[in-house]
């Protein structure tokens, strides 16, 4: 569906995005990582025909989004970052020009309308000017804006920036039920959005992608694959010095809450090795109080990859 | 086509949409209206050699609001698309940008017309209640509203290259504003310097909006000045169109 090869965009002086390659497929629904200004905004907006990369080529559905921009855009959805709206108009008003705009034909606008407005619960402001609407509701305008015309392709920038955590769930519930139709690629900063909503994802650092897999695949890949936490009364014992000698365990750091100890042990990923901190304790005798496995999560991914590339990389 | 019109209804509606559409029309009408009144009573008190329509188009109290409402009428055509940022969902729509550009310019001559429309019951209300024509022919009626039109779209156009050049609309009506009374005051230097030479002053009456409009307001449809404006509105659109399309490459 989108299909980016060699993508460079450089603004007056600097490299916003270089030699990004990468492809998503119908029916996927692509998450787009990256600290802010790693030019997530810039590739998006490129795919969306707003402005011209400075090489490299991006297409969708197989038109080029330079040379047959007008192609490409009709069968994109597009919200942008801050949601920009005409504050003089209404909101069923502005989904009417947007449908006609977009080329949705003239006796399917007011169904198409009355839909994305149910969908996205835009019912009980339909008549209010939307220079009066909250943020979240702006929000769902755009989104709404965003489907008027069902494109193949929606293209979302940081849809939920801004929302309390009830409409932050809203919205990912829409956007899982609409991956069912569309292709879309979604940047956000909420990473537990991207592991419930998203197939793939791709983590941009400083204009270059660094990591493109699954969520699962991306957990499996990072150092630090996870833990377990255990507090634990050890008496005379160390402790840290006997859970070292666990095979697996890599590393183990210490901290006292008043007499319990807490440990925390970096373990080699795919392994668990709480059944035999259990038994090891039963026969050092000491007495537990937690004794849990703390999940990577795609935070440590991210942490990890856009972190570590921070000291690498020369600036 | 039909995307060009929903753009265009866009346009007319967001006129009358915000303050400023309004308030131009009170502050025009309210100096046309006044205008008008000083001529006929002015024209009350001596034997004049002009009609009453001649002498409405021809006098300060036309040009001064005249030159004032352009800038007004176009400053938010672009500005304010680029401030607001309204312009990325607009041109992700699979829409051309020549299709924005005229349907804001036409967007805002529809406003100008509708405009100067009400000048016209002027005219109707004098024939009423003095019982007379007011001693002039249709073909100066024809003439005057059509060098308005002319040079309304000229100074539009001019408007519309202001609006694209910024994301200021205060910017963007000060540029305006300094364009037009400059196009106007070329006309006005014949009248100023004596000393000019006679090509340089033939030169300046055709371009003069004065000269243009003293002579249409006559009833004279010289085609001159109609090949001049519209070859310029066409120039001025043209690069407003090219300004347009270099913000992809200036972002």
């Amino acid at each position: 569906m989108i299909k980016v090869e060699n993508l460079t965009k450089r603004y007056a002086g600097q490299t916003a995005i270089r030699d990004l390659n990468f492809e998503v497929g119908q029916g996927e629904i692509m998450g787009f990582l990256g600290p802010n200004g790693a030019g997530k905004t810039t590739t998006m907006r490129i795919l969306a025909g707003f402005m011209p990369a400075t090489s490299g080529r991006a297409s969708i559905a197989g038109f080029d989004v330079f040379e047959q921009s007008l192609q490409a855009r009709s069968r994109l959805g597009y919200m942008s970052e801050n949601v920009p709206l005409y504050n003089d108009m209404r909101v069923t008003e502005y989904l009417d020009y947007r449908a006609a705009l977009k080329g949705v034909p003239h006796r399917r606008v007011a169904e198409r309308v009355g839909d994305v407005k149910e969908l996205c619960g835009l019912r009980e402001v339909e008549r209010k000017l939307i220079g009066a609407l909250s943020k979240g509701y702006r929000q769902r305008v755009g989104l709404a804006d965003a489907l008027v015309n069902e494109p193949e392709l929606l293209i979302l920038d940081e849809p939920t920036i801004g929302l309390d955590p009830n409409q932050i769930r809203q919205v990912r519930e829409l956007i899982k039920n609409l991956g069912r139709q569309h292709t879309i690629l979604l940047s956000t900063h909420i990473l537990p959005e991207v592991e419930m909503t998203c197939s793939r994802v791709i983590i941009i650092h400083k204009g270059r992608i660094e990591a493109c897999d699954t969520p699962d695949n991306l957990l499996g890949q990072i150092r630090q694959a996870g833990g377990v936490v255990v507090e634990a009364k050890t008496g005379k014992d160390d402790g840290a010095e006997e859970l070292k000698k666990i095979s697996g365990v890599r590393e183990v750091t210490t901290d006292q809450d008043d007499d319990w100890k807490i440990f925390s042990l970096r373990v080699e990923s795919g392994l668990d090795v709480r059944e035999e901190i259990f038994r090891l304790a039963a026969a050092r005798k000491w007495t537990l109080r937690e004794l849990s496995q703390r999940r990577a999560t795609l935070e440590d991914v991210f942490v990890e990859i856009t972190h570590s590339d921070q000291t690498e990389m020369p600036t | 086509m039909r995307k060009f019109y929903t753009l265009l209804a866009r346009e007319v509606r967001g006129y009358f949409h915000s303050p400023i559409g309004y308030i131009v029309v009170v502050f025009f009408l309210l100096v046309t209206g006044v205008n008008y009144y000083f001529q006929i009573s002015f024209m009350n008190q001596r034997p004049a050699s002009y009609s009453v329509q001649e002498a409405f188009f021809n006098n300060v109290f036309f040009w001064l609001p005249f030159i004032l409402i352009f800038p007004l009428i176009t400053m938010r055509l672009f500005a304010e698309e680029f401030k607001l940022g309204t312009i990325e969902p607009l041109m992700t729509a699979p829409v051309r940008d020549l299709q924005v550009v005229l349907a804001k310019f036409v967007g805002a001559l529809v406003f100008y017309i509708a405009l100067w429309l009400p000048t016209l019951l002027y005219f109707a209300i004098f024939q009423k209640i003095t019982q007379q024509p007011a001693a002039n022919s249709a073909g100066a009626y024809c003439g005057s509203y059509l060098m308005v039109l002319l040079l309304g779209m000229f100074y539009l156009s001019v408007g519309c290259l202001a609006s694209v050049l910024t994301k200021n609309q205060i910017v963007a009506a000060i540029i305006s504003f300094c364009a037009i009374t400059l196009l106007f005051f070329l006309g006005l230097i014949q009248y100023i310097l004596l000393d000019v030479s006679g090509g340089m002053r033939d030169w300046l009456g055709y371009v003069s909006a004065i000269e243009h409009m003293a002579t249409y307001s006559r009833g004279i449809i010289d085609t001159r000045p109609v090949v001049l404006y519209l070859s310029m509105t066409a120039l001025m659109l043209a690069l407003t169109y090219q300004a347009f399309q270099s913000r992809k490459w200036r972002l």
